[in-house]
């Protein structure tokens, strides 16, 4: 009866005062804006990568003299270190599209 | 949901022109770091100020330098963030947050914050930096997050330390190592979880604090609400945030994050030949010793005349004993004078009148602490980007 505002409406606002918190906290981040270029193979890129991050991971690399070199070590890290469940099929399609967007 | 550009409006345009100053913003809502592919959008988080945005997912958050000529305590809404993986416990509720201590204790805890918060807290001020701060401007160039110098800030932090909480659980004889761990975690099951160690007797040194408070507040959610580990001197890696699970082991931790990432080379001076891998490493630790002048960006236009420069220095903690600046390019040095001394972790300022003829000048500041260490006029190299303190350069133009 008395609660005529949303209780979603009220963690936004707390949330957005940025102090006193409402308990459990409900932190909201903003909208995830950044997105991977098109390039050869993006979908498969999109499958792969963005379950565990955006795809500024990617954008803020720097610009390197051996691109692929540089991307397929990247890519074998996230395989063999961060147990990236990516298919054998899709390494060189990864490969490519980083090589040849960014 | 929220609208970055209309959250920017509200943040008051010209403070934040100004805060931009030193990373050349090139339209409102983003900035160019000095170095290739160096463009970074704003972003604006909740309880944060706009900040350099280096990843979104997981939050990255780097702090725009001229923040630091604000004084030598960095804002909460202006520390950088620095997340590894992507599953951040954002619906945490502080009332049913608990930390356990166990392994070689002889009584294991379950604490909650009000139990943390019931016991004798303590206060330091200190540097956390991130061991790939400066990243960026390695040359060559390597992988990893490409920041400039904003990843580092300086807090009064407020908690117990370490040493009290291991001392009601009763540390067993035999323990070697304490290890910690966060409520973040990774999306798959099959990437390691963020750990980290310490060795037993650092751990226990006192210093090393559980801290639920910075700068006179709660932390923020994405400094790691609402308990961290502040491991004065060390770099940020050590600084587990959501901290719940603290693990007293009787080995030596060889999960990924200490065995494999955050090491260093097993040098003389941590450094290898540019372009090369090292032989052996060890797993990074104390800050190196660095100085950087806040008051001036590079490529500033300055009148000619009298001028006082600032900044602030700081080392792993001997505490800073000098600061030198020079005004020729490096030739000539000026000690420089020093800010109130906060402690030996502490950010610690300095100042010194200069006065600038007309023509093209390079600033430089070099630092010189308690132990007798100072800053190389060239970049040191590693692998991974990291312990960078090159005497740093600002260049004028002075009319």
């Amino acid at each position: 009866m008395q609660r005529t505002v949303p209780l979603a409406v009220t963690f936004v606002l707390a949330a957005l005062a940025g102090s006193a918190f409402a308990a459990p906290v409900n932190y909201k981040t903003p909208d995830e804006v950044a997105a991977f270029k098109p390039g050869p193979n993006l979908e498969v890129v999109q499958g792969n990568c963005s379950a565990c991050h955006s795809s500024d991971y990617v954008a803020t690399q720097p610009p390197m003299k051996d691109k692929k070199g540089f991307w397929q070590a990247e890519v074998t890290k996230m395989i063999k270190v961060y147990g990236a469940p990516i298919d054998d099929a899709d390494v060189g399609k990864i490969v490519d599209y980083l090589t040849a967007t960014y | 949901m929220f609208d970055r550009r209309d959250l920017l409006k509200g943040a008051g345009l010209a403070a934040m022109a100004a805060a931009l100053n030193s990373t050349r913003a090139m339209a409102l809502d983003t900035v160019t770091l000095p170095f290739a592919n160096g463009e970074r959008p704003l972003v604006k988080y909740p309880q944060k100020r706009p900040m350099i945005g280096l990843t979104s997912r997981p939050p990255q958050l780097e702090t725009p330098f001229a923040v630091f000529n604000d004084g030598p305590l960095t804002p909460n809404n202006a520390f950088f963030v620095r997340y590894h993986l992507s599953d951040l416990p954002y619906n945490l509720d502080p009332d049913k947050f608990t930390l356990e201590v166990k392994g070689k204790v002889d009584k294991p805890l379950k604490l909650s914050l009000k139990d943390i918060k019931k016991m004798k807290a303590t206060e330091i001020v200190a540097v956390n930096q991130c061991s790939g701060n400066s990243r960026g401007f390695s040359e060559p160039r390597v992988a990893g997050g490409q920041l400039a110098n904003g990843a580092m800030g300086c807090a009064r932090w407020r908690g117990v330390p370490l040493k009290a909480v291991l001392e009601m659980a009763g540390v067993q004889a035999g323990a070697k190592q304490v290890t910690f761990g966060g409520m973040d975690g990774p999306v798959s099951d099959k990437t390691p979880d963020f750990v980290k160690a310490l060795d037993i007797d650092h751990a226990t040194d006192g210093e090393v604090m559980l801290a639920y408070g910075m700068n006179g507040e709660d932390l923020p959610f994405l400094n790691g609400f609402p308990l961290r580990l502040v491991v004065p001197g060390y770099y940020g890696t050590y600084w587990l945030k959501h901290l719940n699970e603290i693990t007293v082991i009787d080995s030596v931790y060889d999960g990924f994050w200490m065995k494999s990432a955050y090491r260093i080379p097993d040098t003389p001076n941590n450094a290898v030949e540019p372009g090369t891998a090292p032989k052996a490493t060890i797993p990074i630790n104390r800050f190196t010793i660095r100085s950087f002048i806040t008051s001036v960006p590079d490529g500033a236009k300055l009148k000619a005349g009298a001028v006082t420069l600032r900044g602030i220095a700081f080392d792993g903690g001997k505490g800073i004993k000098e600061v030198q600046v020079s005004t020729d390019g490096g030739k000539t040095w000026t000690s420089a004078k020093l800010g109130k001394d906060l402690g030996k972790y502490a950010f610690r300022e300095w100042k010194l009148p200069v006065k600038l003829a007309a023509g093209s000048w390079e600033l430089k500041v070099r630092a010189t602490g308690n132990g007798g260490e100072t800053q190389p006029d060239t970049p040191r190299w590693n692998p991974a980007g990291y312990l960078r303190n090159v005497v740093e350069t600002v260049r004028v133009s002075v009319a």
